[in-house]
């Protein structure tokens, strides 16, 4: 049951509203009742002293991986779901590329009903485009609809055949979800295994170019334009595939996109001695192209930050780099990374944080939350922007600690994240 | 050489992060070590109680049979572990393997490895000396060694001299390893191949790029003329192997048309009649069979070096005695 809570005398800031003071904020049975200066307490109400503290709408992570079914020795829906709710967010979408893959119905209404089950974050499940990802043929994706898939996506196997991908823009228009795509010209990238440039040619290891990706999103793009179709693109890492999207959207083309924290704050160069643990797709690139991902991410081109949240187990990692799968895990160090590197480093201020992480992921994916008006569902995330802490993947909640960022000192870490008025974390 | 030469640290994983004096000590250690093998008898106690694994996770014949002369004329223990398969398929991951010699205390881990990467990955993770002897397409740093030092040999410098290498360049790490090495020893190096095998992007490493062998032909001083791999028509890299040797095989009437006379190298196995003509292979200025002679000195010098010796010693130790 969720309880009656009220948070006093945090800095609420809420775009959604274009608010941004302090005030407090009232939850009763769910939702949002009440947000101002001064809100008395209720009987039997939880009083959080939010003093200090930043409240915002809940975060939102439209890209995670749970892995489950099928690879519960990496994530399962509910430590995913815990994992989440430890680093500020209050929902996700979890991908479909599971073993067997989300691709109908019934496997859509597991992963929702786990997500239920988890009673942490929430969990949406988003569906295949195509029957078990293979790019033929559609999937039951209306039915998918109907059992609660928020979008489509083959995300980890690119749909190559354009074809295919007209016709899932087409048809998902009439459930209105977005298309979401991992745009990776396979052709081109095959075999690679980091950005080809100076390090990989270094390091003696295939690389993937620029133009791999580079070449599908503006195909889809072009797509998205001539169908009328929604385009969600993801991850995107490249200089060219920012200044397309950029041009799109001018043009009023139906296009969202993300930007990752680990392509908004590291280069290639990461990856120097073989660091299997900042491998990833697409892979991390040059300071040129992380330059062009942050000022996309200022101007609002990539209207939405995602962790892309990859776990991988430890054994599979610890391999030679090109044995080693591809992907890092996020929900637990997101937060702290965008407001130290991103927010800190003056690309983007809070008020537009909280619209890339919360207001425009639940706006592109049709989700409920993202605002902290009344009668909203009561999912807040209360962080400290000023605890310093250091990144130790001992102390995760994802079954997984693959990531690159171990040992790193940050600024600002989650305090409170509340689901449906109930406190899901606390620190 | 000084008497401060550096020592190699633990592994030779590659040239790449060798300076100019840890080159040169390795370089003038082989030296000494040459004369062994002319002996009667060609054992030395050098590395008396070592023991060496030669870890083969890849199919070779001369440089394994090339360390496995060099650690046994060191009076080294040797065993050979040969695997076709990769560790992956093979079931073991590359770090159980790596745990596995640790337990058994051997001293040094020759490893030949597919993976870029693989040196690096088991040197981080043992407390023996690890050697490269091929990693994927990253270094081959003994093969990029005795290139140099039969280069060196035949030249007397290296100090200018002009190097290319002609062939399949980017998928090869005995490219890497003697771009690293001779860029740091003072030569000029270029690379020369078709563009789909020699792309335009190893201007980075700071070589020069030819599309045309004869415009390499023109502008060297030495040749090192790398296999072509009959899998990478298959992939599509260039359309056949006639085509190939028409375009950029080394043969003597193009040499005919070189300013001046140009050194022959080639890291072997050749194929003749593709990257390399039998009458350029055999001729006056190929020193392919010096290179094989010169990868077992090459060989000692660095297992020497590696298991604590120094390179001001190297002539006393040959007459006996450890390597401190």
């Amino acid at each position: 049951m969720s309880e009656t809570l009220l948070l006093t005398g945090g800095r609420v800031v809420d775009p959604s509203q274009e608010l941004d003071g302090v005030r407090d904020v009232l939850l009763v049975d769910g939702e949002v009742a009440r947000v101002a200066p001064s809100v008395q307490a209720p009987e039997h109400a939880r009083v959080l002293d939010c003093d200090g503290l930043v409240v915002t709408p809940g975060l939102i992570d439209v890209h995670v991986h749970l892995r489950e079914p099928g690879e519960e020795h990496k994530e399962t829906i509910a430590s995913g779901a815990r994992a989440a709710a430890a680093g500020g967010f209050t929902a996700v979408c979890a991908m479909p590329n599971t073993e067997p893959p989300i691709d109908n119905p019934a496997a859509v209404g597991f992963v929702a009903a786990e997500g239920r089950r988890a009673g942490a974050a929430r969990v949406y499940p988003v569906g295949c485009i195509s029957v078990d990802r293979a790019g033929k043929r559609l999937a039951l994706i209306g039915e998918m609809v109907e059992a609660g898939a928020v979008a489509v996506t083959d995300d980890g196997n690119p749909v190559m055949n354009s074809g295919l991908m007209k016709l899932a823009l087409q048809y998902t228009q009439a459930f209105g979800i977005p298309v979401a795509d991992h745009p990776e010209d396979l052709t081109l990238s095959a075999g690679g295994h980091m950005n080809a440039g100076i390090v990989s040619t270094r390091l003696g290891l295939p690389g993937k170019p620029n133009a791999a990706e580079d070449i599908h999103i503006v195909r889809d793009l072009l797509l998205a334009e001539t169908t009328g179709g929604h385009i969600h693109l993801q991850h995107v890492s490249t200089r060219f595939g920012v200044e397309s999207i950029r041009q799109a959207k001018a043009r009023g083309v139906r296009v969202t996109a993300e930007a990752s924290p680990h392509h908004l704050i590291l280069t290639e160069e990461a990856v120097e001695g073989y660091r299997t643990e900042a491998k990833m797709n697409p892979p991390l690139r040059t300071a040129e192209d992380r330059e062009a991902v942050r000022a996309g991410v200022a101007d609002g081109t990539l209207d939405t930050i995602a962790t892309d949240h990859a776990p991988h187990h430890y054994d599979e990692k610890e391999a030679a780099f090109t044995d080693a799968p591809n992907g890092i895990v996020g929900l637990e160090t997101a937060l702290g990374l965008i407001l130290t590197h991103v927010v800190g480093e003056g690309i983007l201020d809070l008020p537009t944080m909280v619209e890339r992480m919360s207001c425009q992921p639940a706006r592109a994916f049709h989700l409920p939350g993202g605002t902290l008006a009344e009668g909203a569902p009561a999912d807040v995330t209360v962080f400290d922007p000023v605890a310093r802490w250091t990144v130790d993947s001992n102390a995760f909640r994802s079954r997984s600690h693959n990531q690159p960022f171990e040992g790193w000192e940050l600024t600002g870490r989650p305090s409170y994240t509340v689901v449906g008025g109930r406190v899901v974390w606390e620190r | 050489m000084s008497e401060t030469a550096p020592s190699l640290g633990k592994d030779l994983v590659g040239l790449e992060s060798l300076g100019r004096e840890e080159l040169t000590a390795i370089l003038d250690t082989a030296e000494p070590f040459k004369e062994i093998s002319e002996r009667r008898i060609k054992k030395v106690p050098v590395l008396r109680g070592k023991t060496i694994v030669n870890l083969f996770f890849e199919p070779s014949t001369r440089t394994r049979i090339s360390f496995e002369f060099a650690e046994k004329r060191l009076s080294a223990d040797t065993v050979n572990i040969s695997s076709t398969g990769s560790s992956v398929t093979k079931g073991e991951t590359l770090v159980d393997t790596a745990r596995n010699l640790e337990a058994m205390r051997i001293d040094m881990v020759v490893m030949r490895h597919g993976a870029s990467g693989a040196a690096r990955f088991l040197a981080d993770r043992i407390p023996s000396n690890v050697v490269n002897a091929g990693d994927g397409r990253h270094e081959h740093p003994t093969q990029g060694l005795l290139d140099i030092l039969t280069i060196r040999d035949n030249l007397g410098t290296l100090e200018g001299v002009k190097v290319c290498i002609v062939g399949d360049v980017v998928h090869s790490r005995v490219a890497r390893s003697n771009i690293y090495g001779l860029l740091t020893l003072g030569a000029e190096v270029a690379v020369c191949g078709p563009p789909t095998l020699v792309p335009g992007s190893f201007r980075e490493l700071g070589v020069e790029v030819f599309q045309h062998v004869e415009d390499a032909i023109q502008w060297a001083d030495v040749l090192n003329i790398l296999r072509l791999q009959l899998e990478r028509m298959e992939a599509g890299y260039v359309p056949s192997l006639r085509e190939y040797n028409r375009i950029w095989g080394v043969s003597t009437e193009r040499l005919e048309k070189a300013p001046h006379d140009l050194l022959i190298l080639h890291p072997g196995p050749m194929n003749r009649g593709v990257e390399i003509d039998s009458d350029v292979a055999d001729g006056e200025h190929s020193v392919i069979l010096d290179q094989v002679t010169n990868g077992v000195a090459v060989r000692m010098a660095v297992l020497y070096l590696l298991a604590g010796g120094r390179p001001e010693k190297a002539e006393a130790a040959k007459k006996g005695g450890g390597p401190s």
